[in-house]
């Protein structure tokens, strides 16, 4: 009998353990998952929250730029001729739209604003930050071209190739360790040159950028390669642009900062001068139609249905209806928006109002469930209270039950709009998904929202997107964390035991 | 046993000493009330006096908190509820479609099982009545039938320097002697009490049963209880119910000395079943 | 009457009911004993009742302390609390029962053989009647009885009457004769002591009654003891 029992006290004792077990490593697993997830997103945003600029001492030439209307200038074009200042060895077309291409398109913003501000300004000498292009961007960043820099540690000499182009590179840099390779560039100061072959301790390379006749040795640690990984055709910089941003790097034109573009700018097909601004201002507006519309409207069909409706068919068949339609696919009520708003009503595309709309029929359920669940939680007693000092069913309703039963609507509510913050489906059947550059600014301008934007940027090709995409979730995670902090921070603030 | 069996009520010879002494309040005549199916409360007459304590006793199911929530028309808040025959109060039918409900749970106030204060603060707690029914013409007025009511109720002394602090902080006995004073701050005829000590330990219970036994003074009061040692102790006529019914009513010295019904004998000596 | 949910209710119940049995039988014993005592002079048997007494007087402390814990444990109402009420009164009826038999007892020792056989008939006639009247309300108190015991009420009336005629008699024999008058006070005595115990069987009939039917006997109780109001005729002291 004891050994019986005995073994059946073991047994249970190992089933509870094994139990608590799979419990926490299934709770391990998840967390796993999701600080994996996290991780990943948060290295390939890192970069998208930076930018880089070359400093340039920009000269507001009059002549481009009339003083009665600053606006009209041409900037871009002070700004090229700048960079040019510094990096004057590109003589080609080929060699200059190459240079040009180091600098955003958007580079002479600033510049213009700086102008518009202060008109003053026009005929003078100005040092400021010039944004880089993605490319530039990107390559100083280390991110797209696989660049590694090495410094030279032994000493080379140079001499000019015999009887024709390019030059010859000998003496223990060429083959001593690290030595050097075909492809490489080798770089002193302003001139570089690209190794075209290595035949027994010599180089043969070609002059990227005009070579000082006077240049004929590089001591150790005045010079340094740049190995590529991949081939220059197969690269978005090229040798040449490599070698120019190396130029600037060295001459501390380079400068960091942090991408308040980022959160400041509309969309672009620019990744360096992309934001999120748009897409955010867009969720807002859309959710704030939502909340408008979903809020009042969820929380008097609560009430009405939990205090005030008959318990009948018709109730019953609501209420199942209800329960329903939480559980619909959202994309039907991108469908509905569609048919309805836009088509029977002819409301405008794309716009935050009609988006607002679609999405409050999508979290309605969810707020009339939740505000339903809030009342039927506040017991029953305290209406009992309010009726036995006599005060009417609606009295007791609004003095008593609704002000107890908020925090949980408001809860629900806040979770609903979480939802509705996140939801992409149904936009795009109403043309939020457009590419939208502007911020709009009112509830019929074309806008897109958050997770949508996310969605576009995803779709792109150029590599500098993939970081604002990710960058993008991070807001959009954000702003999700930041609801749900305000649902948890209510119902623990507000609710009340009994 | 049989739900068929009918019984007569019985009016000890004694009660018609108390019923002479005091104005008749609440008359009951040939009342029915059933939820759905189920016939709650059959046939039953009862006159309930002015000025006193009447106790309603009976096992579980028996029907007396039933006939307690009739009296105030909280039974309207059930839907399946339907209620026939007369209660009339002071003359007036209270099941008259021309009555206005929400007079008359003004005029028939009720304290609850469980105290039930609004989680609001005390003084509000005992202000809402008087404020829903424009009581009281401002502030002054107001804070004066506050501190009558909870005077009256016994709570003053304790609560008079916290009187923002919220209701639900209070003690259970306390919470409850708050609600009797919101019911009291509405000036009513009729307190009605669904078993207001239950839930409270023996001292809170002797506290609320000091106040039953002044507030008899000024009000008809009818309270349901559990238990029969609270019955005899706060009441001056006891009503037996059983299966809907009404057993016996009358001199609760009497109910509780020598009861008139082999029934209520075997049910308040403990031998039902 | 049907059980208490409670069982250990019903058998505090019957304990009582049990230990007042036990203590009637025992006083019905003392008073058989008393009565035999007298009748026969025997003094042995009239120093065995005194000595019996003390039994009666635990008894009675028992029945009070078994009724009180009850009281204090049950909080008893309506028949329950009736019940232990009339055992606390009927123990104390009892118990003076007993302490009027001790009494007569005592005076077994101040009779003498020359007391005419005439005179103590009488007393021990009182006596039997007594003590049919106790056993009687006993049997009544045993069944719950409360038209029996009304019955052993109202027979109280031949046991006053016989007092009555018993007083008559000593008076006159103790008028007759001075010397007899030590002797006829002790008779007397005994002769009272019956009536009491009468009395005493009448105050359980009144409980058994308030006991039955929740209500005091409403009818006036048929006391025809006379003495207390009899002017002794032709002895006058200040005649003397």
């Amino acid at each position: 009998m004891t050994e019986l029992r005995e073994s059946l006290i073991r047994k249970r004792y190992a089933a509870e353990r094994r139990f608590r077990i799979y419990g926490a490593s299934a709770l391990v697993l998840t967390a796993v998952f999701l600080a994996l997830l996290l991780a990943s997103i948060v290295w390939q945003a890192v970069p998208a929250f930076t930018e880089k600029s070359v400093i340039l001492d920009v000269v507001i030439d009059p002549a481009e730029a009339d003083p009665a209307n600053p606006a009209a200038g041409n900037y871009d074009g002070m700004v090229k001729a700048a960079l040019k200042q510094v990096l004057p060895d590109a003589k080609s077309r080929a060699e200059r739209k190459a240079l040009n291409g180091l600098l955003s398109s958007g580079a002479g913003d600033e510049l213009r604003r700086l102008v518009i501000a202060d008109p003053a300004l026009i005929g003078q000498t100005v040092t400021l930050p010039v944004l880089l292009s993605a490319d530039a961007t990107l390559y100083l960043k280390g991110l797209q071209t696989r660049v590694a820099v090495s410094a030279g540690a032994s000493p080379v000499t140079l001499a000019p190739a015999e009887g024709g182009e390019g030059f010859v590179l000998s003496g223990p840099g060429v083959s001593s360790k690290p030595g050097l390779s075909p492809g490489q560039i080798v770089m002193s100061g302003s001139a570089a040159l690209r190794i075209t072959a290595i035949e027994s301790g010599t180089a043969s390379a070609e002059a990227l950028t005009p070579i000082d006749a006077s240049l004929s040795a590089l001591t150790p640690g005045n010079w340094k390669t740049l190995s590529f990984s991949a081939p220059e055709a197969d690269r978005r910089t090229s040798d040449l642009q490599a070698t120019w941003l190396e130029q600037l790097k060295d001459a501390g034109r380079i400068e960091t900062g942090f991408a308040w573009r980022f959160f400041t700018a509309g969309d672009s097909r620019e990744p360096e001068l992309a934001g999120i601004r748009g897409a955010l201002v867009g969720s807002l507006l859309t959710v704030a139609v939502a909340l408008a519309l979903a809020l009042p409207l969820g929380v008097a069909a609560a009430i009405y249905l939990e205090q005030f409706a008959p318990k009948n068919r018709l109730t019953d068949l609501i209420e199942v209806n209800i329960n329903n339609l939480a559980a619909v696919p959202s994309i039907i009520f991108g469908l509905l928006g569609l048919a309805v708003f836009l088509n029977f009503f002819g409301m405008p595309r794309s716009a935050p109002v009609v988006g607002g709309l679609v999405l409050a029929l999508l979290v309605l359920p969810t707020i009339i469930i939740a505000s339903r669940a809030a009342l039927k939680a506040v017991p029953p007693s305290i209406t009992e209270a309010a009726l036995g000092v006599g005060a009417s069913h609606q009295q007791a309703v609004f003095h008593h039950v609704l002000p107890l039963a908020l925090p949980g609507i408001m809860t629900g509510t806040i979770l609903g709009l979480a939802r509705a913050f996140g939801e992409t489906a149904p936009l795009l059947m109403i043309g939020m998904v457009a590419f939208i550059a502007d911020v709009p600014h009112g509830f019929t301008d074309a806008a897109t929202v958050l997770p949508v934007q996310v969605f576009l940027w995803s779709d792109l090709p150029e590599l500098a997107f993939k970081n604002k995409t990710a960058a993008a979730i991070i807001v959009l995670l954000g702003v999700l964390f930041i609801l749900n902090a305000a649902a948890i921070y209510l119902r623990r603030r507000f609710e009340r035991r009994w | 046993m049989n739900a068929a069996v009918p019984y007569q009520t019985v009016v000890t010879p004694a009660s018609p000493r108390i019923m002479a002494e005091r104005p008749m309040k609440i008359t009951a005549r040939g009342v029915d009330v059933y939820y759905g199916d189920k016939h709650a409360i059959n046939q039953l007459s009862i006159d309930i006096p002015d000025r006193a304590v009447s106790a309603f006793i009976g096992p579980s199911g028996c029907g007396k908190s039933t006939f307690l929530r009739a009296i105030n028309r909280m039974n309207d808040t059930i839907p399946s509820c339907r209620v026939t025959g007369d209660i009339v109060i002071d003359g007036e039918d209270i099941y008259d479609s021309k009555l206005d409900v929400v007079q008359l749970r003004a005029r028939v106030g009720m304290v609850f099982q469980k105290p039930n204060p609004f989680p609001k603060a005390i003084y509000e707690n005992v202000a809402y009545g008087p404020r829903i029914h424009g009581m009281a013409k401002n502030k002054a007025e107001l804070d004066v039938i506050v501190e009558q009511s909870l005077r009256k109720a016994g709570l003053w002394e304790e609560v008079k320097d916290r009187l923002a602090h919220p209701g639900t902080g209070l003690s259970g006995g306390q919470q409850q002697r708050l609600c009797i004073a919101r019911a009291i701050a509405v000036n009513p005829e009729v307190i009605l009490m669904d078993e207001p000590c239950s839930a409270l330990d023996p001292i809170a219970t002797a506290k609320i049963e000091e106040l039953i036994d002044e507030l008899r003074q000024n009000y008809c009061i009818v309270i349901v209880t559990h238990s029969m040692q609270q019955a005899a102790r706060v009441s001056q006529l006891t009503a037996f119910f059983h299966l809907g019914t009404l057993v016996e009513y009358g001199d609760t010295d009497e109910m509780f000395t020598a009861p008139q019904e082999k029934r209520t004998q075997d049910y308040i000596t403990g031998r039902f079943g | 009457m049907s059980d208490h949910i409670v069982k250990a209710y019903d058998e505090d119940l019957a304990q009582l009911k049990t230990m007042l049995a036990q203590m009637g039988g025992l006083v019905e014993q003392q008073l058989d004993d008393a009565i035999d005592a007298l009748y026969r002079r025997d003094t042995a048997l009239a120093d065995l009742v005194i000595q019996n007494d003390e039994k009666v007087d635990t008894l009675e402390h028992q029945v009070e302390e078994k009724a009180i814990l009850t009281i204090a444990k049950r909080q008893p109402v309506a028949r329950d609390l009736r019940e232990i009420m009339v055992a606390i009164r009927v123990a104390s009826d009892l118990e003076r029962i007993g302490d009027l038999a001790k009494n007569t007892a005592k005076r077994t020792h101040a009779m003498s053989d020359q007391l005419p056989r005439k005179l103590m008939a009488g007393v021990t006639r009182m006596g039997r009647m007594a003590q049919a009247e106790l056993k009687g309300i006993l049997d009544a108190y045993a069944r719950s009885d409360a038209a029996m015991a009304l019955e052993v009420w109202r027979s109280d009336e031949d046991l006053d009457a016989l007092y009555n005629s018993i007083f008559r008699e000593l008076l006159t024999y103790m008028m007759e004769d001075p010397r007899n008058i030590s002797l006829c006070t002790h008779l007397l005595f005994g002769a009272k002591n019956m009536e009491r115990i009468g009395d005493h069987a009448t105050n359980i009939a009144e409980n058994i009654h308030y006991l039955v039917h929740g209500k005091p006997l409403a009818e006036g109780r048929p006391k025809k003891d006379v003495t207390s109001s009899l002017r002794i005729e032709g002895f006058n002291p200040s005649d003397e």
